[in-house]
């Protein structure tokens, strides 16, 4: 689709991408002071420790075994969930959009859902499923599932429809229009459904290992609390973020892809 | 109604009347209206806003029904949308996903054509409109004049018996306007496909139409045709002839009048 020809960046163009750099650089530097500070200060050094003492930390856990097989299970009960949440809310979202009915009993079960922190409700999955990563994959399942249906839900009834009546008068039929016009109109919200769902399966990370699990990086923060080793749980925390900012720039990269069509918003 | 010698009816609308209900009650946006026009006729609508000639317009294109009465394409009741009948959007509907070439092939397309053909078929219309140059752009990339432009190609490509145009030239600035109308009317002496052209601007119906309807508002209704008697080949200097003038101002009075009337 996106067979547009490549083009060189313009000077202006290359200097907004080096501002941008640049102040990123500068975010993560005061970042780092801030933390410097935080593992100097008399209350707060025994939470916050330093770079040294966290690589430190996660060198034991490598020693022991455990960070490899954490983040590997944790990966696969995310992947798992969220592609389960994603194949499962992609046609209930179409489904609510073009059936009343189903909107209307659907929507107000995730809305009252959704509020409920999913920790909450964790050890009723496990009660049903019993230990192992089956409950953590449908607890997962379930908060990327209720993100990404209302996301895509919302994108598919803001469709422009002289852009469906456009269609209509060229002669396309119901199928036409579904693959020709809803689809890639739905296109941006579908990844943006992608971001805040990838967004909520690692969120829920910690609720979906709560109970049972026999590892992954959410496990392994609980168990580090009750042995106060503080170094590798800061660790394995700034873990989790940075999985999610690269998960992030890949849907990013994806976008720019796929939508390289739209209207382009100012960004500053 | 007797057309010229030889010419027959294209389109035909019989006592329609189209109301939407709504939480205020009942609206009665067309109320009796009857309108023939005839083959290769090119015909535009003004009145002021709420006279139901965008509601007439997409009855004719079937994308609305009419509450009772009914509309004939040579004879043949108009249920549904139909390739017969193009229509050319005021915000022009380009699809943003696609490039220029593939939104004019895009009706081809969907009368199931081999691509060659359609590629064939859209770089016509897209010469046609002047735009070579830009077949492999994508909608966002163009000005609005260059959009409507892809949006008229898109349409004549479907080849339809009759085109509907609702404001086309609506949200262009005046330049680009004049150039529009200068291109569509050399469009339409070559090819003579009967026009249904809806316009609020009363200059713009002069210099296109043989005939300009007239509506009122509230119920939506046609209160006069006007008969333009000025010769074709027309262009941006046909404005300044005084035969123009004079339409102009009669017409213009006409619609003034019922804005006012609207107003109260």
């Amino acid at each position: 689709m996106s067979k547009q020809t490549k083009r060189p960046l313009t000077q202006a163009e290359k200097r907004t991408r080096l501002i941008n750099w640049g102040w990123l650089m500068v975010s993560l530097a005061v970042a780092l002071v801030v933390w410097f500070c935080l593992s100097i200060g008399e209350k707060t050094a025994r939470s916050f420790p330093f770079i040294p003492a966290v690589l430190n930390g996660m060198k034991t856990m490598l020693d022991r075994d455990a960070l490899l097989s954490d983040f590997t299970s944790s990966m696969i009960s995310v992947a798992m969930g969220f592609g389960l949440g994603f194949v499962t809310a992609l046609p209930v979202a179409f489904l609510m959009a073009w059936y009343t009915p189903v909107r209307k009993i659907i929507e107000p079960w995730i809305n009252f859902i959704r509020n409920i922190p999913a920790l909450a409700y964790a050890p009723l999955i496990v009660i049903m499923l019993g230990v192992g990563r089956a409950p953590s994959v449908v607890l997962i399942w379930i908060c990327t599932f209720m993100t990404m249906c209302i996301t895509i839900f919302h994108g598919i009834r803001n469709i422009d429809n002289t852009l469906v009546k456009a269609a209509r008068v060229l002669g396309a039929n119901d199928m036409d229009i579904f693959f020709r016009i809803t689809l890639p109109a739905t296109v941006p919200f579908i990844l943006t459904a992608v971001r805040l769902g990838l967004s909520a399966g690692l969120t829920t990370l910690l609720a979906a290992e709560s109970t049972g699990a026999q590892a992954g990086l959410g496990m392994r923060i609980r168990t580090l609390q009750t042995t106060f080793e503080t170094n590798a749980m800061l660790g394995y925390i700034i873990l989790i973020g940075i999985i999610g900012t690269l998960l992030n720039t890949l849907v990013d990269f994806i976008e720019r892809r796929l939508t390289s069509w739209q209207e382009k918003r100012e960004e500053a | 109604m007797a057309g010229e010698a030889g010419r027959s009816v294209k389109i035909r609308v019989k006592n329609v009347k189209k109301e939407y209900h709504g939480d205020h009650g009942t609206t009665i946006a067309l109320n009796g209206v009857n309108l023939d026009i005839m083959e290769n006729e090119f015909v535009c609508v003004v009145g002021p806003s709420g006279c139901g000639k965008s509601t007439l317009l997409n009855i004719l294109a079937g994308l609305h029904e009419a509450s009772s009465g009914d509309c004939y394409l040579d004879g043949e009741r108009i249920v549904g949308t139909d390739v017969k009948r193009g229509v050319v959007f005021q915000q022009y509907a380009l699809f943003p996903w696609q490039t220029v070439i593939q939104n004019v092939m895009f009706g081809p397309q969907m009368k199931r054509m081999p691509k060659a053909q359609c590629e064939e078929i859209a770089r016509k219309y897209i010469k046609m409109v002047g735009l070579e140059d830009f077949e492999n752009s994508y909608p966002k990339e163009l000005s609005g004049g260059m959009k409507q432009r892809v949006a008229i190609a898109r349409a004549y490509a479907n080849n339809p018996e009759v085109l509907l145009m609702d404001e086309p030239f609506g949200a262009l600035d005046a330049q680009t306007r004049a150039q529009l109308q200068t291109e569509l009317l050399k469009t339409w002496e070559e090819e003579k496909k009967t026009c249904f052209f809806i316009t609020h601007d009363v200059d713009e119906a002069v210099l296109l139409a043989q005939r300009v309807v007239i509506m009122s508002a509230r119920p939506g209704r046609i209160k006069k045709i006007v008969d333009i008697d000025i010769p074709y080949p027309r262009d941006q200097g046909t404005k300044s002839e005084p035969r123009f003038m004079e339409l102009k101002a009669e017409i213009w009075n006409e619609v003034y009048q019922e804005y006012l009337e609207v107003r109260k």
